[in-house]
């Protein structure tokens, strides 16, 4: 019950299938990291979890907690406690930063109940300092001029204020440097908790040494194709991935 | 964004505080439609002087006269029915100087609007028409101590002749177009203001305009004189409960700013989308004085507004600031009109407006220098935001500009919210309303903030109203 799970999903877009029967189950309390090749359907697995409109489910389940999540629309999702970090973040024109967390936290607050102005300001300056984000970044409209970089680090800002129960990382290292990275790492692995899970998608094996997976698994062709434990990160950026698809094709 | 289809269901936006209306017995009741015999029977009930009926009739005629402005305006004007609309509808009473004494149903309908708690809170004087003559008008012992008169037209005429017959007509002429000529025929209430030179009033004085009854049509006419050196805030709401049928409210107001003297005229109309609200405004600087618009436009089915200021005096200064929101079946008709008439005249101009569903917003400026001028600036921005794929916005700015000893700036941005950022929000825990909310907020922020505080949270707060009737 406590975990994301995902059960022979099927999604498509544009009438295209991407996702062709994926399964995974993500419990409370475990990193799991997905890598695969470009256009495998990482992403797109990222937005039907989240909800995202282009994307047609035919047929599977995604359960969170054992709620269909499914049946949820896209702000129902978030609440219940599912967090994306995208992998290109919106730009919100004339929006700020501090509003829009504001309005984020208060929209979890049952009807009536106002956020606690000076708690909350405390709080997302701590996080700001944690994550090496400087303090005036409160006042610019959400991602709107960022860097590359910067639009990443706020994606974790955002996770860091917002306590979801399970979050899915989408290349939140692609476009870090070196320092960067380490930094979102630590913010990572501060909210690593028996009460919270992981998806992490990544192309580099070297995000999983700060961020150290318990599972690892491919992503081929709109499938799990293959499972293991952090080692199998190292194996695959040695042999790449048309190994573990060649030894896909022989076993089935 | 599955909003366009929703956003149908927004003309049924809950207008909670202004939808609403009682059954009123009127003393006086023009009846339908528009002769002569409507206008002697108006100026029959004022007791009004030969003058102004006179200034009534030549004014029926150049109505009559003019077309309907179709053939550069919204063909939706030929939708008024002119024979079918009530013209003057009055209890019967001066206005009261104190709420007690006001009618029930009229004393109720200002409290639901809250109108006699803001006067306690803010305002220096309140004047509160219901329908065609005001209810109550009262200003505080200081204000008026100073001079200062805030009465309603009739009474500016009757009491004021000498100020209010220099003046009135006189910025916005009968003849200006259809509409200001309507409303100098068969004008009733709206306020008349003199501030004597040097008086800078505090607080603002507020009018605030309720339509009660269907298919009628409200008339103010509106005369603020501000002497030398003097400072004046005037703000105006207004509502209408919402009828199946058109309501027209057509309303004209002059300003006249004399050499030094400031005036802000705010606006914050709530109008449901039966009304077509077709208002001219205008106002006169001298040397050296201000004028600033600052109009919200919210509802209605139609309106056609663009204040303007004509700079007569050497270094005055005219500003308007607007805030447009068409919703699904709305058209706001918007700008503005600057009229350089001396040298070092300067003028800014800054519209946004939000068309939600197929709502459709249009800018029209006009900005005019003259070739025999030196050294006037114009800066105009107009800015729109779209939120769905059926939304329209148009612009026509005309900036006339002769002679190379200008400085003048023009920028327009039309934006649409995406369906990525809408997404993005959602993904946060927002919900759409809140989300689309929330960037409109965004994109008209700095405008709000020109508001006084009382109003930029009323304007927060209708903002949001409408969003959530919009994404359904
Ligand atoms: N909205 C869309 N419209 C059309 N095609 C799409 C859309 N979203 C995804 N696709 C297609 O689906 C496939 C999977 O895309 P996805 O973004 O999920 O890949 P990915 O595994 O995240 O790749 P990368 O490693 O490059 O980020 C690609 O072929 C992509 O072109
Ligand atoms: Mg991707």
């Amino acid at each position: 019950m406590s975990s994301i799970e995902i059960k022979d999903l099927h999604a498509s877009v544009d009438g295209n299938e991407i996702l062709r029967g994926l399964t995974l189950t993500v419990p409370k309390g475990e990193v799991h990291a997905i890598m695969g090749p470009n256009g495998s359907g990482k992403s797109t697995l990222a937005k039907v979890m989240a909800g995202h409109e282009d994307y047609q489910v035919s047929s599977g389940e995604v359960l969170l907690d054992g709620k269909n999540l499914l049946e949820m629309n896209v702000d129902a999702r978030a609440r219940a406690g599912l967090f994306l970090a995208f992998q290109y973040p919106a730009e919100i024109p004339g929006v700020s930063n501090a509003n829009f967390l504001r309005a984020a936290l208060q929209a979890r607050l049952p009807e009536g109940e106002e956020i606690d102005a000076v708690a909350f300001y405390k709080q997302m300056y701590d996080r700001m300092d944690e994550l090496g984000i400087d303090r005036k970044f409160t006042g610019r409209s959400v991602n709107e001029g960022f860097s590359g970089g910067e639009k990443k680090r706020n994606e974790i800002l955002q996770m860091t204020m917002l306590e979801p129960k399970y979050a899915v990382l989408d290349e939140t290292d692609s476009g870090l440097d070196i320092d960067a990275l380490k930094v979102v790492a630590e913010g990572v692995n501060a909210m690593r908790s028996p009460e919270r899970g992981f998806l992490v998608i990544t192309h580099y094996q070297r995000l999983l040494d700060y961020i150290v997976p318990d599972h690892v698994h491919v992503l081929s062709g709109g499938r799990i194709i293959r499972s293991g434990d952090k080692g199998l990160a190292l194996e695959l950026e040695e042999k790449g991935y048309d190994w573990v698809k060649e030894e896909q094709l022989a076993t089935t | 964004m599955n909003t366009d289809t929703d956003a149908a269901a927004s003309i049924d936006i809950d207008r909670d505080k202004g939808d609403f209306h009682y059954d009123v017995e009127y003393k006086h009741d023009a009846g339908r439609g528009l002769t002569e015999e409507t206008i002697d029977y108006i100026a029959g009930v004022k007791g009004e002087d030969r003058w102004i009926t006179d200034f009534r009739k030549r004014a029926f005629r150049i109505f009559e006269d003019k077309p309907m402005p179709t053939h550069w305006a919204s063909e939706d004007l030929k939708a008024i029915n002119f024979d079918e609309i009530r013209y003057y509808l009055s209890g019967g009473d001066a206005p009261k100087r104190s709420w007690e004494d006001v009618p029930d149903e009229m004393k109720e309908t200002f409290e639901r609007l809250g109108i006699p708690e803001q006067e306690r809170k803010f305002l220096a004087g309140v004047e509160a028409q219901f329908d065609s003559e005001a209810a109550y008008s009262n200003i505080k012992a200081a204000v008026s101590d100073q001079g200062v008169i805030f009465v309603n037209s009739s009474e500016g005429l009757a009491k004021h002749p000498e100020i209010f017959r220099k003046w009135f007509g006189k910025v916005i002429p009968s003849g200006d177009n259809k509409f200001s000529a309507l409303n100098s025929a068969v004008f009733s209430g709206g306020s008349f203001i003199y501030v004597p030179p040097g008086v800078k009033v505090k607080h603002p004085l507020q009018a605030y305009f309720r339509i009660n009854a269907e298919q009628f049509g409200q008339f103010e006419r509106t005369l603020i004189i501000v002497d030398e050196g003097a400072e004046l805030t005037y703000m105006e709401g207004c509502t209408a409960p919402k009828f199946e049928t058109t309501t027209l409210h057509s309303a004209v107001v002059e300003l006249v700013a004399m050499k030094d003297a400031k005036i802000q005229y705010i606006t914050v109309q709530n109008w449901s989308a039966n009304v077509f609200n077709l208002v001219t405004k205008r106002g006169l600087a001298h040397e050296n004085a201000e004028i600033r618009w600052i109009d919200c436009n919210i509802g209605s089915r139609l309106t056609m507004k663009y204040p303007g200021v004509i700079m007569k005096g050497r270094k005055a200064r005219g500003e308007v600031i607007s805030i447009a929101l068409a919703n699904d079946g709305q058209h706001q008709d918007t700008g503005a009109k600057m009229i350089h008439a001396a040298d070092e005249t300067t003028s800014n101009v800054v519209s946004k407006s939000i068309s939600v569903g197929k709502g459709r917003s249009t800018y029209r400026g006009q900005v005019h220098i003259p070739k025999h001028l030196k050294g006037c600036k114009n800066n105009t921005e107009c800015d729109a935001l779209l939120i769905n794929a059926a939304s329209r916005t148009d612009t026509y700015p005309a900036i006339t500009v002769r002679g190379n000893q200008h400085a003048t700036q023009h920028e327009a941005s039309v934006s649409q919210v995406s369906e990525e950022q809408i997404f993005y929000m959602q993904q946060r825990g927002l919900s759409q309303a809140e989300a689309i909310s929330l960037s409109v907020n965004g994109f008209v922020n700095d405008l709000v903030r020109e508001f006084p505080m009382e109003y930029s949270v009323e304007l927060k707060r209708l903002i949001d109203l409408e969003m959530e009737g919009s994404v359904g």
